[in-house]
């Protein structure tokens, strides 16, 4: 089936098999941040923006994404690296692998919510799975990173 | 895993009903639970282009589209404000809110699923599914149908001078519920009690005087199983308490 699709921005005519999910297709494509986690739409590592709002890639039929924008943390570099700067000085990464969904995550809450409490990040980021750390220090670096935003950083 | 050789996108309701008619052909909800299995369909049916996305409040209802999100659910305003916060909490378990973003309402509810929060809370409320050839048919009605090749359309809540609370219990954040729970109270009192693990189903009454009483009652009204998160005696005691919970709630 042929599809039209812009990733991160750029414009994507292609001929495809129409039972591929999202994921794969983005990986194809060389969005490699674009991570095959659970595969039960659990995890979270998958995680990409469809129109902007924070989707799992694995869970999408692809022709579902026709004529629609897809942003991958690709797309997001210098957000990536500054939120992931935070994240480093806090030691909130051990194997690292689940880190770009959840940086695609966060990002998605920091244009959602408005000074969200500590309860609405929780339950914000809960689809995000990590199976290294106890969280804490992902929520130390993603409180750090929300108020030198509001500071105007 | 889901295989299939075609994505159709009908441009009616009418051609996706005669599309619906072959065994070898599904509707495709949000994907969330389709996926897991190990179909091999020859076409998947989208709704996605027949407008069924949205919550319209008139005067006397909400109309729900049947591909309305479950996150459009949890933050829509005016539903959250008529059910003061259940329509939320009935769903800001269920995974996380890149998941809510993918699935949706009419997935949820024709599905019937033995763990469905979704369902729970609408059988508590005076509610109705719009079926494209069968017409509307009240929720309890439509919960213990068998599955045929209707297509869901809309779901209807009539509004009422009701007060509404949800509680579920989970082992684990983001599982599914051991069991979930949902009352509205206004001239009388509907309880729903779903992931007994089966359909849910509910009950209605006049308000009791004694609500320790109706908490013992109407727990052991319902009919509960076991599986791996809890035994059928186990679920029967959570139902108690989250009954006598809400009602604390309400009253």
């Amino acid at each position: 089936m042929e599809i039209k699709l812009w990733i991160n921005g750029k414009l994507i005519n292609d001929d495809v098999s129409p039972d591929t999910p999202l994921l794969e297709y983005l990986r194809s494509k060389g969005c490699y941040s674009v991570k095959r986690g659970c595969e039960t739409s659990n995890c979270g590592l998958c995680t990409v923006w469809l129109e902007d709002k924070p989707t799992l890639s694995c869970t999408v039929p692809l022709m579902r994404a026709n004529n629609k924008h897809i942003t991958t943390l690709e797309g997001l570099k210098s957000d990536a690296e500054e939120l992931g700067g935070f994240l480093a000085d806090e030691g909130a990464d051990q194997c690292g692998f689940c880190n770009p969904g959840f940086l695609m995550n966060v990002l998605a809450m920091a244009k959602e919510l408005e000074d969200p409490t500590e309860d609405e990040i929780n339950e914000y980021l809960t689809g995000n799975l990590c199976r290294c750390t106890g969280y804490t220090g992902q929520l130390r670096a993603v409180k750090k990173y929300l108020e030198h935003k509001r500071k105007g950083g | 895993m889901l295989r299939f050789k075609n994505h159709i996108f009908p441009g009616s309701l009418e051609e996706a009903y005669e599309l619906n008619q072959k065994r070898s052909n599904k509707i495709v909800g949000g994907n969330g639970w389709l996926r897991l299995g190990s179909k091999q369909c020859v076409s998947i049916i989208d709704l996605s282009n027949l407008g069924l996305d949205g919550i319209e409040e008139k005067d006397d209802e909400f109309i729900i589209g049947a591909m309305t999100t479950l996150r459009e659910l949890e933050l829509n305003k005016g539903f959250n404000e008529y059910t003061g916060g259940a329509a939320k909490e009935a769903v800001r378990h269920i995974v996380g809110v890149q998941f809510r973003n993918c699935v949706t309402l009419g997935g949820s509810i024709y599905g019937r699923f033995g763990f469905s929060d979704v369902l729970t809370l609408f059988l508590a409320l005076d509610s109705y599914v719009e079926m494209y050839k069968g017409g509307v048919i009240p929720i309890s009605e439509f919960a213990k149908m068998k599955y045929d090749n209707d297509i869901l359309v809309n779901i209807r809540v009539k509004k009422a001078d009701i007060k509404t609370v949800y509680t579920s219990f989970r082992n684990q954040s983001t599982d599914f519920p051991v069991l979930t729970c949902a009352i509205s109270l206004g001239s009388n009192i509907k309880t729903a009690i779903g992931a007994r693990p089966a359909r849910a189903d509910v009950v209605e009454g006049e308000i009791p005087k004694d609500m320790e009483k109706y908490a013992i009652e109407t727990a052991k009204s319902f009919t509960y199983g076991s599986n791996i998160r809890g035994s059928a005696e186990y679920r029967e005691q959570i139902a108690y308490v989250l009954i006598k919970r809400s009602l604390s709630k309400l009253i």
